[in-house]
Formats: C-alpha cells, sequence, structure tokens
C-alpha cells in the first residue's frame, strides 16, 4: 500500500513539474495569447468534422451493413467492391482525388465538406463491417422465435438484433470512432485549418516545433485515451 | 446536369509511369521494414506490458498508449519537426520510417499481447518442466502458437502500414504519393495523376492480402 502512495505522490510530482515547464516555456515562447486562440479553433474544428463525420458515416454504415446481410450475391460483390476501394486506398489520395474531381465538375463546395464526405465513406466503410458482424452475431434461432412471437420484419430488427448486436460490436464501433478522430488530421492536406493544420502554421510562424507539437499530441491523446480505456473496460465487462 | 468541359490527358501520366513505379516500389520498402522493425520492438513491447517490473513496464505502456492515441501524422511531424528541436535533422525518408517503427511497435505489441494472453500459462510452466530454457520454450512452443492466432491482425497492419506510408508525403518523402504530387504539380493534372496512384495502392493492398492468404495456406498447411 505504502508503495503505491509513493508511486502517486512521484507521478503527482512529475505532473506538476510537467504544468509548470509547460507555462514557463510558452511564456518565454515567441506564441502570444492569439495563437493559442488559434490552436484552440483548430481544435473545435477537429471535433466538429470527427462529429459529423462519424453521425454521417455511422448512418450510412448501419444501411450498408443491412445490405450486406440482406442482399443478393451480386448487389452485396458491388457493394463489397465499392467499401473495399476505401479501405484500400490512403486517405490522403481520396481527399485530393475527390477535391480535384470536385474541380473537375466545377462544383462549388467548401473544404469542410470535402473531408467531411471523405470521412464519412471511409467511416461507413468500417461501421458496415461492424454492423455485418454484429447483426451475423444473433443467433438465428433467436430471430426466427421473435418472427414466430409475431414480430414483423422490423419489429425483430428494432427489438431483437439491435439490442443483441449493439452489445456484441460496441467496442469496436468505438475503435473505430478513435480512429477517424486521428485520422481528421488528415484532412489538413486539403487545407481545411483544423488542429494540426493550425499547428502547423503556428510552427512556420513562431518556430516552436517542439512545444506546440507536444501540446497538440497531448490534446489528441486527451481526446482519444480516455475513449480508449472506456472501450477496453466496455471489453472487458462484456466478454463475461 | 453538369457542364462537363474537361479533357483527360493520361498520357501525361504514362510518359513518367516508370518514375510513379519506382516510387511505388520505395513505398513497399519502407512499408515492410518498417513493419519488420516493428515486430521485433512489439515482441519486447508485449512481454514489458505484461512484466511485473515496473522498469519495462511503464515505457512499454507509454510506448502502446501514444503510438495508438496519436494519429500518424503526428507521430511522423514528431519525428521530422520534433527531433529538430533537439538538434537531430533526419531526412524525411528516415523520419517517416522511424515513425512509423513507432506506431507499427505499438499497434502490434497489442496484437501480440492478444495472442500471448490466448496461450495458456500452463503452457510455459509445463515446458520449463520438461527441461526446456524460457528461450527454448517461447521458440518452439508458445511463439509458433501466437503467431497463428496473430497471422490475420498482422496482415491487417501490414495493409495499415502501406496506406501510412502516404503521410510521408506531408514532410517532403518521395513515395508513391509523393512523388505522385511532385509529378502532378508539372502539368496540373491532379485527377489522373492521383487516380493512377490509388489504383496503385489499391493493387499494392490487395496483392498484400492475396500473397498472405496464400503464405498463410503454405505455412499453417491449410489449417488457418
Amino acid at each position: 500500500m505504502k508503495n503505491k502512495q509513493i508511486k502517486y505522490l512521484i507521478y503527482a510530482l512529475i505532473f506538476i513539474y510537467a504544468v509548470y515547464q509547460t507555462i514557463v516555456s510558452v511564456k518565454a515562447s515567441s506564441l502570444t495569447y492569439y495563437d493559442l486562440e488559434f490552436l484552440l479553433e483548430g481544435l473545435e474544428r477537429t471535433v466538429y468534422i470527427s462529429v459529423v463525420s462519424i453521425a454521417i458515416g455511422t448512418f450510412f454504415g448501419l444501411i450498408f451493413g443491412w445490405m450486406k446481410v440482406s442482399m443478393g450475391t451480386f448487389g452485396n460483390i458491388i457493394l463489397s467492391g465499392f467499401l473495399d476501394i476505401l479501405r484500400s486506398v490512403p486517405l490522403i489520395i481520396q481527399l485530393i482525388l475527390f477535391y480535384a474531381f470536385m474541380g473537375i465538375l466545377e462544383i462549388d463546395i467548401s473544404i469542410f465538406w470535402v473531408g467531411a464526405i471523405i470521412l464519412s465513406a471511409y467511416t461507413s466503410a468500417f461501421v458496415t463491417e461492424v454492423v455485418r458482424a454484429g447483426i451475423e452475431s444473433v443467433p438465428l434461432t433467436t430471430r426466427r422465435a421473435a418472427r414466430s412471437l409475431g414480430m414483423t420484419y422490423w419489429q425483430d430488427y428494432r427489438y431483437i438484433v439491435f439490442p443483441l448486436g449493439l452489445r456484441a460490436v460496441f467496442p469496436s464501433w468505438i475503435s473505430i470512432v478513435l480512429s477517424v478522430i486521428k485520422d481528421s488530421a488528415l484532412v489538413s492536406v486539403i487545407g481545411y485549418l483544423e488542429l494540426l493544420k493550425t499547428t502547423e502554421e503556428l510552427i512556420a510562424k513562431t518556430n516552436e516545433a517542439l512545444l506546440l507539437l507536444l501540446g497538440i499530441g497531448l490534446f489528441y491523446f486527451i481526446i482519444s485515451y480516455p475513449i480508449s480505456l472506456y472501450a477496453a473496460k466496455l471489453e472487458r465487462k462484456l466478454k463475461v | 446536369m453538369f457542364d462537363f468541359d474537361y479533357t483527360f490527358h493520361w498520357i501525361t501520366v504514362w510518359n513518367v509511369f516508370p518514375e510513379m513505379l519506382s516510387a511505388a516500389m520505395v513505398t513497399i520498402e519502407v512499408a515492410v521494414t518498417s513493419m519488420i522493425v516493428g515486430l521485433f520492438f512489439a515482441v519486447f513491447l508485449s512481454l514489458g506490458k505484461d512484466s511485473s517490473n515496473e522498469l519495462f513496464r511503464t515505457p512499454s505502456i507509454i510506448w502502446i498508449e501514444i503510438a495508438r492515441n496519436t494519429p500518424a501524422l503526428f507521430q511522423i511531424y514528431m519525428a521530422y519537426f520534433g527531433l529538430g528541436a533537439f538538434g537531430i535533422h533526419l531526412s524525411p525518408y528516415l523520419a517517416v520510417m522511424i515513425a512509423l517503427i513507432f506506431n507499427n511497435a505499438g499497434y502490434l505489441a497489442e496484437t501480440l499481447r492478444g495472442g500471448f494472453a490466448s496461450i495458456p500459462r500452463t503452457q510455459l510452466a509445463s515446458s520449463r518442466s520438461l527441461g526446456m530454457t524460457a528461450f527454448q520454450a517461447y521458440r518452439h512452443i508458445i511463439l509458433p502458437q501466437v503467431f497463428k492466432v496473430v497471422y490475420h491482425p498482422m496482415t491487417n497492419q501490414m495493409i495499415w502500414s502501406i496506406l501510412m506510408t502516404s503521410l510521408g508525403t506531408l514532410v517532403g518523402m518521395l513515395e508513391l504519393t509523393g512523388k505522385t504530387d511532385q509529378l502532378q504539380s508539372l502539368s496540373f493534372r491532379t485527377f489522373e495523376f492521383y487516380l493512377v496512384a490509388a489504383v496503385m495502392y489499391f493493387v499494392i493492398a490487395k496483392g498484400t492480402l492475396l500473397l498472405a492468404k496464400l503464405l498463410a495456406y503454405k505455412i499453417f498447411k491449410g489449417d488457418a
């Protein structure tokens, strides 16, 4: 017990020292208050584009996943092929390609939506597999029982498949959410001013590479780590 | 519906296609190397995370959690710009390689940990009691079984590794994406160039999967 207390005390001291060092080095650096505000705006945009993409991507993932289970072979091959492309081509290339394509079609679309559409498509490709696995994890006998009790097709999905399947694949969905938050950093390629891009601009302006990078690394970590801990805890809990 | 006022110029791409192919080789080279070296570190990290020695455990946990909870692009920036603050100036190639090794090791460590967890601890004890050294026990009993469990997740990580090399372009590395970007900037045929690059990535990724399946068939004699 006592060992543990000493350990936590050391951790706390290290933490306080780190905070102190950070404040000192931020004050000593050429960063101004407005630069930090700029950074926070970037963080806001990262969260914003992630949330939008996850919401849209999950919605389409649910539809595609359902389609994958219920469609015939032919439709399945086409859908799988399409989703496979989204997963086997780097996100950077997809973003630039889509952006260039919009330029060719002369469609006026904001950078935000270019990024959000591609990220959503990318998310939906992963969610589809998860949804399919979730639907298939529900024993067919359970579903037949539901139908034989007089439930309609949709009632079966709504009251039987959804709650049971969700339990099986929720941790996988969370890990997709995490990877989307991290992958949203790539939207900077087409010029969207999210967290990493703002940092890059600030590095160019103030030349404080290490401090800024450590700072945003911490931001990403703070967003991502609690979610991953929660997912791991959930997975343990659901396994038993 | 749209005024489609654009002519595709594929010949511009075709003229420099050999250059793109050699850039694709760089991509594969970096992906494979970072995967192999990453696997090497991952073995130690996965054992370290479960070890009872604080001195091994804490660094392993820190490595794994940072690798898994920050964007790969951030890790590349860190290797390229961040190390610069310490006076270590790496070439883009080396920076990307180091970042990818760091990233792959973190993810592979978790995969391996799952693999190790799937082998009952008693197997290690019984092989030790049969007179094997710890190394022999791992070499002949534990690792072959772990390998079978982690083979498919590792294939996925390999694909990730290939896709992640494309981030190298942002620090000026001339792998497939970087080269494509350089070549398209001469003619501004962005769409054509990137479409060809996308197809190449697709072929590489699918080729890797196919190769992995064939290898699995050969290694596991069809029972995996």
